[in-house]
């Protein structure tokens, strides 16, 4: 009797609990769509607060825009397919018509606090992967209200990074709580060790600490994270320099053949690269009309088309102008400069004078970090792509009938002539493959740069920069001059500025030449202009 | 389709610049549109052109102006800063137009300004711009500095913004970034702003590895302070500069980044998902939900043939101004410059955004300023906005050398008048 008594009364307290925690929950659910951003801020801390399972969902939606009003007053959440089932007890509310539905309108401060009570919800989701970011979330709060959370997520934490970056964040909690010196003290250890841009945004604010102690040992930190990422700086330092050098080496290596092997200086080198970045939207906007599925793909089917489009125009360009005009760099300018001017206006009468999107495939955005370099994965695969393209061309040159007639040809035309080489056809060749090149360029160019008719002006400056400086004639050359001249910007960027750092790099340069008038790599012997 | 356009425009350009000029017509008032069509600020600049074509012929099919057709003078600068000034020349000179809407860059206007005093011709210029300006013969449809950048940064100030503490006035290297940061800094720094918590940033025209500038704003954001860019990267730049953003993971909610140059049209050819959440500041967004806007939008996507183009902030202020002159046009009875320079100050046309603008005797006009989120459909959802109009100010009063200058073209005829001074110092430039 007694114990029936004492599981009614259990019951009874059960069902209260929850009857008043749906009440309060319905409460700021409804009290969502009201107010300013702040308020609205607020409600999502309290929602975080109230611990309800039901937040969740709530929150994803408000995060996704999802979350609606109907026009009396109910909060839904909004599937893809239109359907809305009220947010507090999911009771579906049909597909009501877009207009009838007002948005719980979000910006980034509210964004931010869903963001971070979405971390509070999950720090004991069974999913690792989210425990990771939650974790995370916490570290970039440093909410001292959230440290008994953190605590009780700690003590049942099984994976060992997980916990590692929840006691971090602990730490960074108790840096802003007042909680006792020895506490932020061993907090400030902590951090010191993790060495990164979170850790002296946790430990930054305490540098003018009352307690001496604290201040100083927040200093030493402070020093010795400076330390170890000057460090990591040069590191990536280095990595930018490489990633900018792999731009330059892809604009300039096939400008490295027209200009360095054949001799002719061609201004509308830049307009193939745009005609291969033009290729790839082209190419991007079939698969999306045609084949969805295919988008992952669209770049590596890109290549070849934007290969075949920017070497054919390179023939034609060879064929019709170019030809006419060898031996004469003046005239040759001139005409390439006009034939750029008539692509790019042929281009924007076409496709229009404004910007083309070219989407990155998902193995094309983002980063990943090795220890605290970023490496964002468009660049990484650009200096992969940018490499494999030089070995190719360094084999077609060396290994293949072809490339021996190419260099048979620029060496010693009449020679070559007599021995039965068709002249014409391998300068067409050449000319064709070195324009080839520029629209693989144009290719991976469209992942970082506008897709405008302007694209090509900014790299043929910069492209003939890098042939002259490693030495015409020698694609080593231009190898060796792409990445030390995007090594040697990227360590005078954060000294000089951007717009200094150019400077000194061509003032560089100009002295470079007066020196080696024939660049890094001359070319020696009786081979040139015989 | 666009290229069937592009050639009708073409070939119309032609034949209007194949008419000898002294056959004109008396039956029409020509108007002069001066914009690049060619070279790096097509992209930005066409589609003013097409705008200000669409609302000749609106006007047309209304009736026209003074019981004559208007017909539009098209020209193309190519970009190209000297070739603005002679274009302008010939626009008035030998075309004999009424008045020009044009330019884009602070740089082209300064270009063709010597060649509108000389001749005494109309300008309607239709671009948010730097200040520090008042011209007799200019009127400025954008936005001075304090109706877009001065907001813009009171928002990130405010508690819905995010309280910020820190700043990166991060721009392009010319002349409206740099009075533009300039103006900034000293209000900034007037607003309590340590000289450590600003960062200015200048890049080239144009830039395309914006690594090493995204790396750093990201290391100046981690010192434990809300921090915020404050951008004035012009056009193309901003392309590279926002993928750099997304692939290093800068988020708005960590450390949003403000535009004062990225509207609907340059967010075209960016894939917007990773940019959700950073803001511009503008007097106009094309999801501004109002019955102007939307007849205007629809008119747009008409007369272009095609339903995806966008509308921006430019393409309003050119509205306003076209309509204003009209009004003025109307109100003195005829085109005479001096008659129609003295009837537009005082004249109101409407704004697509539901208010009613009007010119003031400073040659600027009242305009409301919006705040906007990017959203992932590349529109902007307003989160904030002013309570009214805001009427421009040319004279920036955080800068010691302007903040005692005042411009009235009406009562003082003068476009930088002294108060403490009480002269007019004239001519400048």
């Amino acid at each position: 009797m007694r114990f029936l008594l004492r599981a009614a009364l259990v019951l009874l307290a059960l069902v209260g609990g929850t009857a008043a925690g749906a009440a309060d929950f319905g409460a700021l659910v409804a009290a969502l769509p009201a107010g300013s951003y702040s308020d609205r801020a607020k409600v999502v801390d309290d929602l975080a607060q109230s611990g309800d399972p039901r937040a969740l969902a709530v929150l994803n939606a408000l995060a996704a825009d999802d979350l609606k009003v109907m026009p009396d007053g109910t909060v839904v959440i909004v599937d893809d397919k239109g359907a809305a089932k009220a947010a507090v007890d999911g009771t579906d509310k049909g597909t009501p018509a877009a207009d009838q539905l007002d948005r719980v309108k979000v910006n980034n401060a509210v964004r931010r606090a869903v963001r971070t009570a979405i971390g509070v919800l999950t720090l004991r989701d069974p999913d690792p992967a989210k425990r990771l970011a939650a974790a995370r979330e916490a570290l970039r709060a440093a909410d001292p209200d959230q440290i008994d959370a953190v605590d009780s997520a700690l003590a049942a934490e099984t994976d060992p990074a997980v916990k590692a970056l929840l006691a971090e964040a602990r730490a960074a909690a108790v840096l802003k709580s007042d909680a006792p010196a020895a506490d932020q003290l061993a907090a400030i250890k902590l951090l010191a060790a993790r060495g990164d841009d979170a850790a002296i945004a946790a430990l930054a604010p305490l540098a003018g600490a009352q307690n001496p102690e604290i201040a100083q040992a927040v200093k030493s930190a402070l020093a010795s994270i400076a330390e170890t990422q000057r460090l990591w700086g040069l590191a990536q330092n280095v990595w930018f320099g490489l990633s900018l050098g792999s731009v330059l080496l892809l604009a300039a290596v096939g400008l490295a053949i027209t200009f360095g092997v054949m001799g002719v200086i061609n201004m509308a080198h830049g307009e193939l690269v745009m005609l291969g970045a033009y290729s790839t939207f082209a190419v991007q906007q079939v698969i999306r009309l045609h084949a969805p599925g295919l988008f992952d793909w669209s770049l590596v089917i890109a290549a070849p088309v934007a290969f075949v489009v920017a070497g054919a125009v390179g023939v034609a360009i060879e064929r019709g102008i170019v030809r006419h005009l060898y031996g004469r760099p003046l005239e040759t300018l001139l005409a390439t400069w006009g034939v750029s001017l008539i692509l790019q206006q042929a281009v924007r009468t076409i496709f229009g004078p404004d910007n083309r999107e070219v989407g990155n495939p998902g193995w094309m955005s983002g980063a990943f970090t090795l220890g605290q370099l970023q490496i964002t994965w468009n660049r990484l695969w650009i200096l992969i792509f940018a490499l494999a393209v030089f070995a190719v061309l360094l084999a077609v040159l060396k290994r293949t009938p072809i490339g021996l007639q190419m260099r048979a040809v620029t060496q010693n035309r009449a020679m070559a002539a007599n021995m039965g080489i068709r002249t014409g056809r391998v300068d067409a060749l050449t000319f064709g493959l070195g324009a080839g090149i520029a629209g693989l360029a144009g290719v991976a160019l469209s992942q970082i740069d506008n897709v405008s008719p302007n694209l090509g002006q900014g790299y043929i400056v910069d492209s003939f920069m890098v042939v002259v400086f490693g030495g015409a004639g020698n694609i080593w050359g231009t190898l060796a001059g792409a990445f030390s001249l995007g090594v040697a910007n990227k360590f005078l960027e954060p000294f000089a500025g951007a717009v200094l750092g150019k400077i000194l790099i061509l003032v560089g340069i100009i002295l470079f030449i007066q020196k080696r008038p024939r660049g890094l790599f001359a070319v020696k012997g009786r081979s040139v202009e015989a | 389709m666009n290229f069937a356009r592009n050639l009708f425009a073409a070939a119309g350009l032609a034949t209007l610049l194949a008419a000898p000029s002294a056959q004109a017509d008396d039956d029409t008032i020509k108007v002069g549109i001066l914009h690049s069509l060619s070279g790096t600020m097509a992209i930005s600049e066409t589609t003013l052109k097409d705008a200000m074509l669409m609302l000749i012929a609106e006007q047309n099919a209304k009736g026209g102006l003074l019981g004559k057709k208007l017909e539009p003078v098209v020209v193309d600068p190519a970009s190209n800063w000297p070739l603005f000034a002679e274009k302008a020349r010939e626009l008035i000179s030998q075309d004999h137009v009424a008045a020009v809407f044009g330019c884009w860059t602070s740089v082209s206007r300064k270009s063709v300004l010597p060649v509108f005093k000389e001749l005494d011709s109309i300008l309607f210029y239709p671009v948010q711009y730097e200040g520090q300006e008042s011209e007799r013969n200019v009127f400025y449809t954008g936005a001075a500095p304090n109706q877009q950048a001065i907001p813009a940064v009171d928002y990130l100030m405010s508690k819905d913004g995010g309280s910020v503490k820190r700043w990166v006035l991060e721009g392009t290297d010319y002349v409206y970034p740099r009075t533009t940061n300039k103006i900034l800094e000293a209000y900034l720094l007037s607003k309590g702003v340590s000289p450590d918590d600003i960062m200015i940033n200048y890049t080239p025209f144009g830039f395309s590895d914006w690594q090493t500038e995204v790396s750093k704003i990201k290391a100046f954001g981690s010192a434990g302070k809300k921090t915020a860019v404050v951008s004035t990267v012009n056009g193309d730049a901003n392309v590279p500069f926002y993928k750099e953003l997304g692939n290093q993971g800068v988020k708005a909610e960590d450390i949003p980044v403000v535009a004062f140059s990225v509207g609907e049209e340059e967010l075209a050819g960016l894939d917007p998902k990773p940019l959700v959440g950073h803001l511009a500041a503008w007097n106009y967004f094309e999801s501004i939900d109002t019955p102007e806007n939307k007849a205007f939008i629809d008119a747009w996507h008409k007369f272009t043939g095609n339903d995806k183009r966008v509308t921006n902030d430019p393409m309003e202020a050119a509205y306003i101004g076209f309509n204003m002159w009209v009004k003025a046009v109307e109100k003195a009875g005829t085109t005479d410059p001096d008659k129609v320079i003295a009837a537009l100050p005082g004249t109101q046309a409407p704004n697509l955004t539901g208010g009613m603008s009007e010119m003031l005797p400073n040659h600027h006009i009242t305009k409301p300023v919006y705040i906007g989120e990017i959203q992932d459909n590349g529109q902007f959802d307003v989160v904030w906005q002013t309570k009214g109009l805001i009427p421009g100010e040319p004279w920036s009063p955080y800068l010691p050398e302007s903040k005692d200058l005042v411009s009235d073209w009406v009562k003082l005829n003068c476009g930088n008048y002294d108060k403490v001074k009480n002269t007019c110092l004239g001519a400048t430039n």
